[in-house]
């Protein structure tokens, strides 16, 4: 009996593995090393980067990208949220803070008392998309004011009907990001004119996937996300364009950029600290990010700088060296 | 939770059996009881098989050598796990080494040598009890506050392994205890009075006949601590981390990257988080297979 069952695990065991291994190839193999686009240097050290999960493809392509340059340069990227990434930026914990807002005043206080001074540099734009079913005939454009009707702190409006009454009586269901997301603080400041102020019987998720999948699964269905998501999943949503009161307008690259989508453009930050910018390898990771900020938020689906933004941050940059 | 569905199902097979076997038992409530009792079973199964089964047919294609061999990526194409999984496998290594004794030897001097009735030791139980329940989030609160500020470890593996070791603790002390305290008094008093001291009884018999409960109780606190994510955040473990971690070095571990994973936009990255997934059910059930067989190769009736 004894040797039975370990018989039986331990072939469970091997069965699970064998199963494993005979599947596989969802992937290509491996091509040639990214080009890196310079050449080997001889910067060495780590570089500690945490803040924003919104921010983080865009820091993890950089940090990727300047190891591939820059072999003796480890780089480490956390996503602590963009609170929580300033209060180890301001204890003196990380080199570089990424947050998907600016920094409030008392978290600049907070590094006033930790010592720390910083640069901030804008490094890319990002929008956010309202999405709806696809499935959905009737809504192509929403004002700031419906939107606010729908997702307004004190919103009564359970029908498409309640937000403009050439609308269906369709039932209205809403999926977004939960309290804990920069998304959300920035889209109730923006829309409900108060930051956290939202009503609060929508359908929240930490993971922007569920609401895709939530906004694809009902025909009443609307949401809101960062653009990436809407862009890598075009099939499944319905891009609602927005009215600030000069028309409107869709959220694209070019939109984004020029803050024509307006007031659901947003600003990507990254806080260097000067004490760590003194070290070559971290003034090394803030330019080469200046020098190809286009290329990796190409890759990072975000919307790169215009050219006035590229002056600013090349500027930021140069007095970091200073 | 393969330990807990086998219970389960070796249970309702008996009630099966009585109930064929007996034909006394013929009354409603008892038929009603044990429909119950079978339902419950089917639940937690077909629960865990769709689980799994939506995992697998979602992770096998991508579970490749690149998963094993490649660093973290923004780009799915060449994305894999490696520094997370040695990470987590270190992890492992450090709770075996420190949280392990540690637990074990508190439950054999509560149980075989701590006087009974001291209030010393009954607030030390009490609070032993009470620390199984504290989220653990607190203990991450506790680790960055003590071993990463305090003692300015900095926020490397062995914070982030000890402060899941000091979660660990109550769940294997408790277990451990629970294994001790069914080992029956008569082992203990015919060592006595065979001579041996209490030193002797503990170390040559008691705790011997309790390896197979403690090993459970381990590996239960050892996979739940593998699996853990919110404590290692606040101790500030990163995401992306590309060289191979070791003790006092930045890291990952692979519930972290799962949920960063499971985040991002592109389809491809749901497909690699199954993938990882399955990697750290792997190490669980090969965990929990070394406590089976423990149990199986020392286990002892009375």
């Amino acid at each position: 009996m004894k040797t039975r069952k370990t018989l039986t695990t331990i072939l469970a065991i091997g069965a699970f593995g064998a199963l494993i291994a005979g599947c596989g190839g969802g992937r290509e193999a491996d091509t040639a090393a990214d080009d890196g686009s310079a050449a080997a240097s001889d910067l060495s050290g780590a570089i500690v980067i945490d803040g924003s999960s919104t921010v983080a493809p865009l820091a993890i392509i950089a940090a990727e990208k300047f190891e591939g340059a820059n072999p003796g340069v480890s780089v480490t990227v956390g996503t602590s949220g963009t609170g929580g990434g300033f209060e180890k930026f301001c204890a003196g914990e990380t080199d570089i803070a990424t947050a998907s807002r600016a920094i409030k005043d008392e978290e600049a206080a907070l590094c006033g008392d930790g010592g720390i001074e910083y640069s901030e540099m804008l490094v890319a734009n990002d929008g956010i998309a309202i999405v709806a079913n696809p499935e959905n005939d009737w809504a192509t454009c929403l004002t700031v004011d419906q939107l606010a009707t729908i997702w307004g702190p004190d919103s009564t409006a359970t029908s498409w009907k309640d937000v403009d009454p050439s609308f269906p009586d369709e039932p209205l269901k809403l999926y977004g990001p939960g309290t804990d997301s920069g998304t959300f603080d920035f889209f109730t400041k923006v829309i409900n004119g108060e930051e956290g102020a939202s009503r609060t019987d929508y359908s929240p998720s930490e993971d922007d996937n569920v609401t895709i999948q939530g906004v694809n699964g009902e025909q009443g269905g609307l949401g809101y996300f960062g653009l990436s998501y809407y862009e890598e999943n075009q099939d499944k949503l319905k891009l609602i364009e927005v009215d600030n009161g000069a028309g409107c307008v869709a959220p694209n690259a070019e939109t984004v950029q020029a803050g024509e989508y307006a007031p659901l453009s947003r600003p990507l930050f990254m806080y260097v600290s000067a004490a760590a910018a003194e070290r070559p390898e971290v003034i090394g990771f803030a330019d080469f990010i200046a020098q190809n900020d286009a290329d990796l938020n190409g890759e990072a689906l975000f919307v790169p700088l215009s050219e006035e933004q590229m002056a600013t941050l090349q500027s930021e940059v140069a007095s970091l060296r200073g | 939770m393969n330990t807990a569905g086998r219970i389960a199902g070796e249970r309702a097979g008996v009630a099966v059996r009585e109930s064929l076997a007996g034909r006394r038992n013929r009354s409603v409530a008892a038929g009603v009881f044990l429909g119950y009792l079978l339902l419950s079973t089917v639940v937690g199964l077909v629960a865990l098989a769709v689980l799994l089964a939506t995992i697998l047919h979602d992770g096998l294609p991508y579970v490749d050598a690149m998963l094993f061999t490649n660093s973290p990526s923004a780009d799915p194409e060449r994305a894999g796990a490696r520094p997370a999984i040695i990470a987590s496998i270190l992890v492992a290594v450090v709770l075996i080494a420190t949280a392990l004794p540690i637990a074990v030897g508190t439950a054999v001097y509560l149980e075989e040598f701590a006087p009974k009735g001291n209030r010393l030791i009954d607030l030390i139980e009490l609070n032993i009890q009470n620390l199984a329940a504290v989220p653990s989030i607190i203990f991450g609160i506790l680790g960055l506050a003590f071993l990463v500020r305090g003692i300015d470890l900095g926020p490397v593996l062995l914070a982030g392994a000890l402060i899941l070791g000091l979660q660990m603790l109550p769940t294997v002390i408790i277990a451990s205890r629970e294994a001790l305290r069914a080992v029956p008094d008569s082992v203990r008093q015919g060592g006595m009075a065979l001579g041996a001291t209490r030193w002797q009884v503990v170390w040559r018999e008691v705790l011997p006949a309790a390896i197979p409960g403690i090993a459970t109780g381990s590996i239960l606190g050892m996979s739940r601590a593998i699996g853990e994510t919110a404590p290692l955040l606040m101790v500030g473990a990163a995401t992306f981390v590309s060289f191979n971690p070791g003790l006092l070095t930045q890291y990952t571990v692979l519930p972290i990257l799962i949920f960063q994973w499971i985040k991002l936009p592109q389809e491809m990255f749901q497909g690699l988080a199954a993938a990882a997934i399955i990697v750290l059910l792997v190490i669980l059930v090969a965990m929990n297979g070394f406590a089976i067989w423990m149990r199986n190769r020392y286990e002892r009736k009375w």
